[in-house]
């Protein structure tokens, strides 16, 4: 039995882990499954690339990193799509979700979410194309890890950072304030709102640090993978799948759910064939909607 | 000239009814039931590949192709989306409403990739031809062919509608829209919330089959491009404009936004150079999007919305 799909699991469970986290939250505190959360990864990736164009040109191109095909360049590049994303998960808000939340009914929101999703995505499509993009032509060189296995700096470097990003968004929910009002408000918004905390500000701040870590994982899936308009919505099932194998609203839960579909994905493609990767997800999905539909770490309400 | 333009206009008329079938289904699920579907897609298609595989003649390296009468593939593909919607809605209708949407999401997602890969059952990337068309004997007169086969879908929308109408004015249409309003009250009165939306989920799931399988006959060729995400979009589009909870309004939201689309496709063709035409048509999804976002803000009802229905035993 080869190891490597280990490697492959881990990697793009990260990837998805980090991208539930967003999808989590915001359904936890705006309750409603949010159709367009894959459009913040995609457009975060295309955000990245133009800013690290331009900051590239300021900088005169400078070299790659050690083994990295990338510079700094791109890692100056990495909050400005986070904060990009963020913003416009926002904007996005502001404009369409607020208004219909003021209206009523949550099932609007997700029509509303899914509309959104297709335009922001055809909006992609008609500014850059469909054709595949990416950040560097250079060619990842897989090194031996020692047990028969391999991977690149690229891949390594991208685990750490979203293993890194996934361990401060758990210390952001539990140790600070910000994290007790967003868990105060998913719990009940009016008690929130008696016990003097800042209901609309709360929303605010879940829709930059979802959009936000959406963009980070456009970023990282466009560099390890490539970017393309559909990326993000491709990536959208098994995101769901894993906010709620972890129960929605749970961050650890998020990060486990992400890694277990990642792996599961990796372990499936020998048996099954990676055409039907994607399918992978919707059975545990299935699975887990049959035995236990408040997922791993859910509460029973 | 009279006569292109009669055929042209049953042609694009038979197409609007083909999705007014889907957009009724969708009306009994959302619009009466309160069942968000975001797969419509994958059931049309469901419809679609087994009215194909039933009807069609038999292809090397192909199962199917049974060669089956037109009608006997179109109830067997009604048949066919039921037993998956049953199957989706027994495992999720007891949860919270978006885990439908997001199941009914993965399940067009995986009829896609099935679409796409079973080259077998599918025949893949490159679909199944050679499907039985209704009326295929005048084929040589377009005129002839596209009326017949707009009358034939004229009368399958005109019984579905009939149908529809008598089924949600009747007990059972009541009781959906009860549980839709307040489900513990509807409840409390000993009718079970489950078994209900079960049955109008499956009923609306086989309608969306049968524009599936219709449309297979229709065009005699499938590909797994027609059931992309943005079908379901459209049907929704449909819904939401003409007015959902009013089957008049699912028909007529149909025909309006198809019209839009075949307009906007069509003056993009005519006056774009044709190295703009890829992006327009992108341009023309967003397009779309907008119009359902403006709709849901501006006028939730859509165009003719549900009536308002008092109890005749309310006095003033």
């Amino acid at each position: 039995m080869n190891g490597q799909f280990v490697i492959d699991g881990l990697l793009n469970g990260a990837m998805i882990g980090l991208g539930a986290i967003g999808l989590t939250l915001a359904y936890s505190v705006l309750r409603f499954a949010n159709f367009a959360h894959g459009e913040f990864i995609s457009w975060g990736g295309y955000i990245a690339l133009l800013a690290a164009g331009g900051i590239g040109a300021v900088l005169g191109q400078p070299n790659d990193i050690g083994n990295l095909t990338f510079g700094w360049p791109l890692i100056l590049a990495l909050p400005v799509a986070a904060l990009g994303a963020g913003v416009l998960a926002l904007a996005l808000d502001a404009v369409l979700f607020r208004r219909l939340r003021q209206k009523g009914s949550s099932i609007t929101l997700v029509i509303a979410s899914f509309g959104a999703s297709l335009a922001l995505r055809s909006l992609l499509e008609f500014l850059f194309s469909d054709d595949p993009r990416y950040y560097s032509t250079d060619i990842a060189i897989a090194m031996p890890l020692g047990l028969g296995l391999r991977a690149s700096a690229d891949q390594l470097g991208v685990l750490g950072f979203a293993l890194v990003l996934m361990v401060l968004m758990h210390l952001v929910m539990t140790r600070s304030r910000l994290g007790w009002s967003l868990r105060a408000v998913s719990e009940n918004p009016d008690l929130a709102r008696l016990a003097g905390i800042d209901v609309a500000g709360v929303i605010r701040a879940a829709w930059l640090i979802g959009g936000g870590l959406a963009g980070v994982t456009g970023v990282l899936l466009g560099q390890t993978v490539q970017l393309r308009p559909t990326m993000g919505f491709d990536l959208l099932l098994p995101l769901f799948s894993a906010a709620i194998l972890g129960g929605i609203g749970s961050v650890p839960g998020a990060m486990l759910g992400g890694l277990i579909i990642g792996l599961a994905e990796a372990l499936s493609v020998p048996l099954i064939g990676a055409e039907y990767r994607a399918a992978v997800a919707f059975l545990v999905l299935l699975a887990m909607l049959l035995v236990r539909p408040t997922g791993l770490f859910g509460v029973r309400t | 000239m009279i006569l292109d333009l009669a055929s042209y206009l049953a042609f694009f008329l038979s197409i609007a009814l083909i999705n007014a079938i889907a957009c009724l289904g969708l009306n009994l699920q959302w619009g009466f039931a309160g069942l968000f579907n975001v797969g419509v897609a994958g059931f049309i298609a469901v419809g679609a590949y087994v009215s194909a595989l039933l009807t069609a003649a038999a292809a090397a390296g192909r199962i199917g192709g049974l060669g089956w009468p037109i009608m006997a593939g179109w109830a067997g593909a009604m048949v066919a989306a039921a037993a998956v919607a049953g199957v989706i809605g027994a495992i999720t209708l007891r949860l919270r409403a978006d885990y439908l949407a997001i199941t009914t999401f993965g399940i067009a997602v995986c009829i896609q990739l099935v679409a796409l890969n079973a080259q077998g059952l599918t025949g893949g990337p490159f679909g199944i031809a050679f499907i039985p068309r209704p009326f295929a004997g005048l084929a040589g007169d377009s005129a002839a062919f596209s009326l017949a086969n707009l009358a034939l879908i004229a009368l399958v929308t005109a019984i579905v509608f009939v149908l529809l109408e008598r089924l949600t004015h009747s007990p059972w249409g009541r009781v959906l829209r009860a549980l839709r309003e307040d489900e513990a009250a509807a409840a409390s009165l000993g009718k079970s919330p489950r078994l209900y939306r079960l049955q109008a989920f499956v009923i609306g799931a086989a309608l969306m089959g049968l524009a599936g399988a219709i449309q297979a006959s229709f065009f005699g060729f499938i590909a797994p491009d027609d059931y992309a995400p943005t079908v379901t979009f459209q049907v929704w589009v449909m819904l939401v404009l003409g007015g959902s909870g009013n089957n008049r309004g699912a028909v007529l939201g149909a025909i309006v936004v198809w019209a839009l689309w075949t307009l906007t496709g069509a003056a993009f063709a005519a006056f774009l150079p044709a190295a703009l035409q890829a992006p327009a048509a992108s341009l023309r999804i967003v397009l779309i999007g907008v119009v359902l976002a403006l709709v849901l803000l501006v006028r939730p009802r859509g165009l003719i919305g549900e009536k308002t229905v008092i109890s005749r035993h309310l006095s003033e």
